[in-house]
């Protein structure tokens, strides 16, 4: 088995809120191998996006740990994860929202170099700053133009230029692609394929497309109101799902084909508040599998062998 | 696909928007036809002139910048587009309806969503206030909105929920054709299920015909009978969903499945369309997929290509299947 | 309209703003006066027929005429000549006070959005304060408390609408702060001071222009109205508000003594207001295409 890059331990984001205390994030353990991509799925809410913050430090977490390297990153103070921060980026979901509208595509690609100090000279940095373009296929002639005069796969370019000029180990991809159509969304997952070859990337891919997640992921974590309920290898989740919420969500996306038909199975009712949940399984409530144990007991996620995990008092006994 | 009354028949519909920057050409020459209860799919990316297509049938486009340039758009026999406006306020919200994509913008935050419901029936119909708000809760009912919710409002609903009452009021009064833009691209997987399952046993309750705008080819193998593909304004390709899924033609649309990826199967690789939408005020010459088209001659630049019937009721407009 | 986008149109932002705002003729007739108005305060010396202080006691009241064109006043001085160079201290006490209050209003209502919380409702209780004291009484009492000059009369008029500016920068902040390229910024290792300098003030710019445009016209007004209770520019300084004050006592007689200073002070003002709503609309994305 490669070795761990990532791993996060009892972590935990809670909000306070004038209602109560909203669980974003609330107890997910997991890891991330060196050179692979890990799928965080789930639907708006669930907290995949505070995840991906929380790893980065951009929020702070309540509770738990993450380890970069086996190091708890939380014990750094400010000096050390100024350091950190070149290892780990984050590309954003809205490319009109993550680039400042009154900086030009050169600005804000050397940004990143300016703040750290990387070049000592102006020369230097132009000659990063065209290599990194050149990486994520940003014509040249692009260097001077506003954020507002290119269209949405090209900021998402430039976003991603961002990203990498600090040589990052790990990058958070926090639906990168939502905002792009189809066939521009095509363009900007083969980028991110290439790159992660060529420079040896670890990523953490959050999206509510479960397509998309599927294409880019080797593993798959699914994430339903702040817990991660199943957790295995994209092949295994796609083929045999065991968590009744997985099995739900695989069902419900409708397939561009015609002649597959599935059966779909119709989850009652919406996401129950994510502040101050009570006690048992998060699922219970629209789960068509659900006893009396579910309400009482949150199920851990237990080890079924070969890195699968699920999180469901019932795992294995259902159909 | 003739073999059912005509409801609604577009014919060489072209609508710009005049604009300081030039002339954007958002629907040029379209023709399409719907029949009593069935559902058309236009498909398209950001600025194919889905929507615009939309607003044009309802008589909304925004004047200025938006202009109809020329064509028909014949309802049950009537063309919409020689009618005043007082006659239009009668045919929309009664015969024909909309649905918006964003159900958190088209609802009004003020009024009770049975309110809202009951508003469009005492519009169309002439009842009294009391069974107009007996049939909103009827109403509400059928789209899975319990009774007494009737006098909660909009923002006490969740995302899927307002869409079933956005849904409620589309189908108070019956209508014969529905426009859904984008109706659960706001939504998650799950609800968007619930919606869409919904929306089908409607379909089918009520037989009314359907055009279903989205981006979404999934969508469209899900609900659609027929589809419309477009590209910058023009309809590409136009056939029946299963010769459109087993047998695409236009390169466009050979491109977009190829831009999906597969959930059934692996793919290691992606195959995208290259390069970028065209300027939609100063499209390409010819063909405005030429630049970007895999399969593109010399001709392509130089001649806008016609739709070519290649079988039956099945539409291309490529060069590639003329008879040159 | 979603589907209607315009890409790829090599423009800079404010050539876009710049583009708007040269088709809205009123604010093009208050950017005219306002290059007339600095044009003759940079140039005074050399348009003014006579000096603002040659007295004349033999040519008191001369009426608008070929000689002066708008008359003498009491102790004989060239009205057009003190008008013009009046529009010196009418300038500069309106940049200068607004100056002051966009630069310390600006800060403090940045600092209040940015970090929010206790600063921010100390800040901004300090300012609603500030507001809850009419701003001409307030400056009159700075006046009085710091004595009658020019430099005084600024700074009164200057604190007098910090809050104003407080509000509009920190309501702006507030929303430019929750936005991703904040969050982008903090990522790449960015402090602070500089996510607030490079990606907050730039993005806050365009609603303290409008409000600043607009507040030199409020700020001229006030000066005036600080000198004509005696408590702003002192004799012979050519103020416009001073003169309308020293003409109203002759106006039955001479009407023009108090009559050109004030129309002087309305046509600026005017050209101010007109400038700044004609920016205001331009600046507005809503307004866009």
């Amino acid at each position: 088995m490669k070795k761990k890059l990532i791993e996060v331990k009892n972590l935990k984001k809670y909000f306070e809120t004038k209602k109560g205390l909203l669980h974003a994030v609330d107890d997910v353990n997991f890891y991330i191998k060196a050179g692979e991509t890990l799928g965080l799925v789930g639907e708006s809410g669930c907290g995949k996006s505070t995840t991906g913050r929380v790893i980065l430090r951009l929020l702070e977490p309540t509770n738990g740990e993450i380890l970069f390297e086996g190091q708890n990153i939380l014990r750094y103070n400010k000096q050390q994860m100024r350091e950190m921060r070149k290892k780990m980026q984050i590309v954003f979901q809205d490319p009109f929202a993550s680039l400042n509208p009154r900086m030009s595509i050169s600005q804000i690609i050397s940004e990143p170099l300016e703040i750290n100090k990387v070049y000592t000279t102006k020369v230097e940095m132009d000659k990063r700053v065209k290599e990194l373009m050149d990486t994520v296929g940003l014509a040249e002639r692009l260097v001077n133009t506003y954020p507002h005069e290119l269209d949405g796969g090209r900021r998402q370019r430039v976003g991603i230029a961002r990203a990498l000029a600090l040589n990052p180990d790990f990058i958070v991809q926090d639906e990168p692609v939502s905002a792009l159509d189809v066939s521009i969304q095509a363009q900007i997952l083969n980028l991110m394929d290439q790159l992660q070859k060529e420079l040896s990337l670890t990523y953490l891919f959050i999206s509510h497309d479960l397509s998309v997640i599927k294409h880019v992921s080797d593993r798959i974590a699914v994430m339903y109101l702040g817990k991660i309920v199943e957790l295995s290898d994209y092949k295994t989740m796609f083929k045999d799902p065991l968590h009744p919420y997985t099995q739900a969500l695989l069902s419900a996306i409708p397939a561009p084909q015609i002649g597959v038909q599935k059966e779909r199975i119709i989850l009652e009712g919406d996401v129950p508040s994510p502040i101050n949940p009570p006690e048992g399984c998060r699922f219970y409530g629209r789960c068509r599998h659900r006893q009396y144990i579910c309400k009482q007991q949150t199920p851990e996620l237990k080890d079924m062998g070969k890195e699968r995990y699920v999180a469901c008092h019932f795992v294995g006994n259902l159909k | 696909m003739t073999i059912n009354q005509k409801l609604l028949e577009i014919k060489n519909l072209t609508i710009h928007y005049i604009t300081d920057e030039g002339t954007v050409h958002a629907v040029e020459n379209m023709s399409i036809e719907i029949g009593k209860g069935e559902t058309l799919g236009l498909v398209g990316e950001t600025g194919a002139g889905k929507t615009t297509t939309a607003l044009g049938i309802m008589q909304l486009v925004p004047n200025p910048p938006g202009k109809i340039i020329g064509g028909e758009i014949i309802y049950e026999g009537e063309n919409l587009l020689g009618k005043s406006p007082a006659e239009l306020r009668k045919i929309r919200g009664n015969n024909i309806s909309m649905i918006f994509q964003d159900p958190m913008t088209s609802l009004n935050p003020v009024m009770t969503v049975g309110e809202q419901v009951a508003e469009v029936i005492k519009l169309h119909q002439k009842v009294s206030a009391a069974v107009a708000m007996i049939k909103a809760q009827d109403m509400l009912e059928t789209v899975g909105i319990p009774e007494e919710r009737h006098k909660e409002y909009p923002h006490q609903f969740s995302g899927g929920m307002r869409q079933r009452v956005v849904i409620a009021i589309a189908l108070a009064c019956n209508p014969n054709l529905l426009i859904a833009d984008e109706p659960t691209t706001a939504l998650d997987v799950t609800i968007q299920a619930q919606v869409l399952n919904l929306m089908k046993s409607l379909k089918e309750e009520f037989q009314t015909s359907m055009i279903m705008i989205t981006h979404d080819l999934g969508i469209v193998a899900e609900i659609c009978d027929k589809v419309a593909i477009m590209y910058a304004g023009n309809v590409v390709e136009y056939t029946d969903k299963v010769a459109l899924f087993t047998n695409p033609k236009h390169p466009y649309t050979i491109g977009l499945f190829n831009s999906i990826p597969n959930i059934e199967d692996d793919v290691e690789k992606l195959k995208p369309i290259q390069g970028l939408m065209p300027d939609p005020t100063n499209l390409p010459s010819g063909c405005p997929f030429h630049p970007r088209c895999p399969k593109a001659i010399n001709v392509c630049s130089k001649k806008l290509p016609k739709p070519i019937e290649i079988a039956k009721d099945h539409f291309v407009s490529c060069i590639l299947y003329s008879d040159r | 309209m979603a589907d209607v986008k315009i890409v790829k149109k090599k423009r800079s932002q404010w050539m876009e703003v710049w583009r708007r705002l040269k088709q809205n003729k009123a604010a093009m007739i208050g950017l005219f006066i306002i290059g007339v108005l600095v044009f003759t305060a940079i140039f005074a010396d050399f348009i003014a027929p006579e000096g603002y202080d040659d007295q004349d006691l033999y040519r008191r009241f001369i009426p608008p005429g070929s000689k002066h064109i708008l008359g003498t006043d009491h102790l004989g001085r060239d009205i057009l000549s003190r008008i013009i160079y009046g529009s010196r201290i009418s300038l500069q006490v309106g940049f200068i006070a607004v100056g002051i209050a966009a630069v310390i209003g600006g800060t403090l209502g940045a600092v209040a959005g940015y970090y929010g919380k206790r600063l921010d409702n100390m800040i901004m209780r300090l300012m609603d304060i500030l507001l809850a004291i009419p701003s001409i009484l307030l400056a009159i009492s700075i006046v009085a408390a710091l004595g009658a000059n020019l430099v005084n009369v600024m700074i009164a008029v200057g604190i007098a609408s910090i809050p104003s500016y407080a509000r509009i920068v920190r309501a702006s902040v507030l929303t430019i702060k929750d936005q991703e390229f904040i969050e982008a910024a903090r990522a790449i290792g960015a402090d602070d001071f500089r996510i607030i300098i490079k990606h907050i003030i730039p993005n806050a710019m365009a609603p303290i222009i409008v409000q600043a445009t607009l507040g030199v016209a409020s700020a001229i007004l006030s000066a005036a109205g600080l000198s004509f209770i005696g408590l702003g520019i002192q004799p012979p300084n050519p103020e416009w508000g001073a003169m309308l004050s020293a003409g109203r006592y002759y106006i039955r007689d001479h009407w023009h003594i108090a009559t050109f200073p004030g129309l002087a002070i309305m046509i600026t003002i005017f050209g101010l207001n007109l400038f700044g709503d004609g920016l205001r609309d331009a600046l507005d994305p809503r307004l866009k295409n």
